[in-house]
């Protein structure tokens, strides 16, 4: 069973993912605020494994992941944080990492040491399903997700591909890019999650397919739960991790979670405005930081 | 490792694998653009128009064929026969022109209007530049800051030839970050940009592409050695820093089995120390730039940042078609420290009037070595560079500037 997959229904398929690097700013502090933003709404953590050579990382990540292997990074600090994160929240934590690192540790070591720690599976930026063998192998028996992307590029065979071989959810690509805060998420995140909904259903399966790359706020994250199963926040987060702590990453982890309130008939509409229509108000505004909610499936109860 | 090959003729290895090494590791967003261009090679590899069109370049724009020199007083200095395959003479002073003119070609086919490229030393970004003003293309070069700095005359020619000359400021700011921010470049521009790889790495078709561009080094070389001694030489050698320039006149030797190949890999300040770029003797397989291969990489799978005198040399990784010549045993990997290199770049310069690139002077000096072990061999050199960049490099060295001149 997939404990992603459950999360993410859960939340009413309205789940909010959130990505920090492990041991930024340091191993203490990085398990801290996983929990923080789990606590504030978080419906899955994305713990990223820091990697000298991270193609697919904008300048914020690269800079927190960088500063993290100058003071030493290893990789025993990701399972000690997994074990204690999952010891204090119910989200499952997803690790991010580029391949190289889990092949020098041995992928079968690397995913047996993972699920004991109690994380939930791994997203592969740089790994695709056709050289994934070994992977999912170990996946399959140490009951692992594995999360695939797909991309505004991908053929159907390739998203095929990722459909069939992820499990939690598919990495929806919203646009030809690295990571990093956009101000518009490309409207090819909607048009390559109904593809990907099509390409499964054809297939006589279902995938969820959650959101990444470029999305900051919470009017994008609502916008985003109008036509996917969840949003996915990295870059953003790393920032006020950096510029304000635990207390500034817990608060806008707050804010964005009150982009996967179902806001109601109002918002209800699957048109294409992402002009943030009046998703404005009632989202950043929400007072949610301090009052620290501690459950994890709360959006699902936004219904 | 290469049970797939039933054929003997190594010369026939085509991508994406090369034994265990090579394949495509690269993002799924990146994916289609790798598919359409190992399609659009595998049409222009079959096509006479295409190949008459490089030929065509090569021999107008390029000046190919390149000379073979027989350098008579560097060889009674060394005791061995040491033939030059001179590529230093080649429009933009070495032999990245070939490949970049080779896929300036098939960027035009893709009908891409952007070239991209990563340098180190500033010969690829030069010759790259030089292909975007020939093919009026837009032209951006990714060059580690570290680069910038010890190059910076091939900045400012790279600017001259109308190319944006990035600096980039990540990770060890060398030519494996100039790598990866010009992928990053990729991602966000395929549709209009070809991103041009400098050497035989990356994710197929790279290795194999680039080595088919640079094909003419070992073609012609092999000719004109027997054309000049009526013979094969006894040994090949090349540097190898990703390795472009040794795959091309390696080539044409893989399957005559009494031809030594000798790759000569950048010691730096020595094998013996951690500061080198001994990729293939040193390090380890595994994944970097979308490709399997050796490199250098810490226990836990981090790259290590390698070290040399020579920008062009200094790269952890190697192209994956050396991995596989190295462990089926058809070509050897040596090493060769900077003051090796400096001694033998001195010793070209002051016996036959040639400067060569610091990087050629790597094989210059692995040569001198061999012909101490086999006197009276005969010995065939890619000579891949001229050695003008390196002018501020070797006075430096070799304390021959004036003291208000130590800024250069």
């Amino acid at each position: 069973m997939s404990r992603t997959e459950d999360a993410i229904r859960a939340s009413g398929s309205r789940a909010l993912i959130g990505y920090l690097p492990v041991g930024f700013p340091d191993l203490a502090t990085s398990i801290e605020a996983a929990v923080a933003i789990a606590e504030a709404g978080c419906t899955a953590i994305e713990l990223g494994v820091p990697y000298s050579d991270p193609g697919m990382d904008g300048p914020v990540i690269q800079a927190a992941t960088q500063s993290t292997l100058e003071r030493g990074f290893r990789l025993e600090e990701l399972f000690e944080a997994v074990a204690a994160i999952t010891a204090r929240t119910s989200a499952p934590v997803l690790v991010m990492t580029y391949w190289n690192p889990v092949l020098r540790y041995g992928v079968d070591r690397f995913a047996e040491r993972l699920a004991a720690a109690g994380g939930a599976g791994l997203i592969t930026p740089d790994l695709t399903p056709e050289n994934g063998r070994d992977w999912l192998e170990a996946a399959e028996r140490h009951d692992l997700d594995r999360v695939f992307l797909a991309a505004p590029s991908s053929s159907d065979a390739r998203i095929d591909a990722a459909v069939a071989g992820s499990r939690g959810f598919v990495y929806t690509v919203s646009t030809m890019g690295t990571t990093g805060a956009r101000n518009d998420v490309d409207l090819a995140a909607r048009a390559l999650a109904d593809r990907i909904a099509a390409r499964a259903a054809s297939a006589g399966t279902e995938a969820l397919r959650c959101v990444g790359l470029g999305i900051s706020t919470a009017e994008q994250v609502r916008d985003v739960l109008t036509y996917a199963d969840g949003a996915i926040v990295g870059s953003a987060l790393v920032r006020a991790l950096g510029a304000g702590g635990v207390p500034a990453v817990r608060e806008l982890a707050a804010s964005l979670a009150a982009g996967t309130l179902d806001d109601g008939p109002a918002f209800a509409g699957t048109q294409a405005a992402d002009a943030a229509p009046a998703a404005g108000a009632p989202a950043p505004s929400t007072p949610a930081p301090s009052t620290g909610s501690t459950h994890s499936t709360e959006k699902g109860a936004s219904a | 490792m290469s049970a797939s090959q039933q054929s003997p003729s190594l010369r026939e290895q085509h991508g994406p694998w090369f034994g265990a090494y090579g394949g495509v590791f690269m993002p799924e967003p990146l994916m289609a653009a790798i598919d359409e261009l190992a399609e659009c090679y595998a049409e222009c590899k079959a096509d006479p128009a295409f190949q008459a069109e490089f030929a065509r370049l090569s021999r107008d724009y390029t000046g190919r064929p390149s000379l073979l020199t027989d350098a008579t007083r560097l060889s009674e200095q060394a005791g061995a026969r040491i033939l030059l395959k001179r590529e230093d003479l080649n429009h933009t002073g070495s032999h990245k022109i070939n490949n970049v003119l080779g896929q300036a070609l098939v960027a035009q086919r893709l009908g891409k209007t952007r070239l991209i490229a990563e340098t180190g030393a500033g010969q690829h970004g030069v010759a790259t530049a030089t292909a975007a003003a020939l093919f009026g293309m837009e032209c951006v070069v990714y060059m580690g800051e570290v680069d910038t700095e010890r190059q910076a005359l091939n900045v400012a020619r790279m600017r001259l030839l109308g190319a944006e000359v990035v600096p980039v400021k990540s990770g060890s700011r060398t030519l494996k970050d100039a790598i990866n921010e010009g992928l990053r470049d990729w991602v966000a521009n395929v549709d209009s940009t070809h991103y041009l790889m400098g050497t035989v790495a990356g994710p197929h078709p790279f290795p194999e592409m680039v080595r088919d561009f640079h094909r003419a080094i070992g073609d012609e070389a092999r000719e004109q050695t027997i054309a000049l001694t009526g013979g094969l030489p006894d040994a090949v050698l090349a540097c190898v820093g990703g390795g472009s320039n040794a795959m091309g006149i390696f080539h044409a030797f893989l399957d005559d089995a009494d031809v030594r190949l000798i790759g000569l890999e950048a010691a730096g300040d020595g094998a013996e120390t951690a500061r080198h770029a001994l990729s293939i003797e040193r390090g380890a397989p595994g994944l970097l730039h979308g490709m399997r291969t050796y490199l250098l990489q810490d226990d836990e799978g981090q790259t290590l940042e390698s070290h040399s005198i020579s920008a062009g040399l200094d790269y952890p990784g190697v192209g994956p078609e050396h991995a596989w010549l190295h462990d089926l045993g058809r070509a050897e990997y040596q090493p060769v420290s900077d003051t090796e290199a400096m001694d033998a770049f001195l010793a070209l310069t002051r016996a036959e009037g040639i400067i060569p690139a610091i990087e050629s002077a790597h094989a210059i000096a692995g040569a001198l070595r061999l012909a101490k072990e086999q006197p009276g061999s005969t010995l065939l050199v890619s000579l891949s560079g001229r050695g003008d960049k390196d002018v501020a490099t070797a006075g430096r060295w070799f304390h021959l500037l004036d003291e208000g001149a130590q800024q250069l």
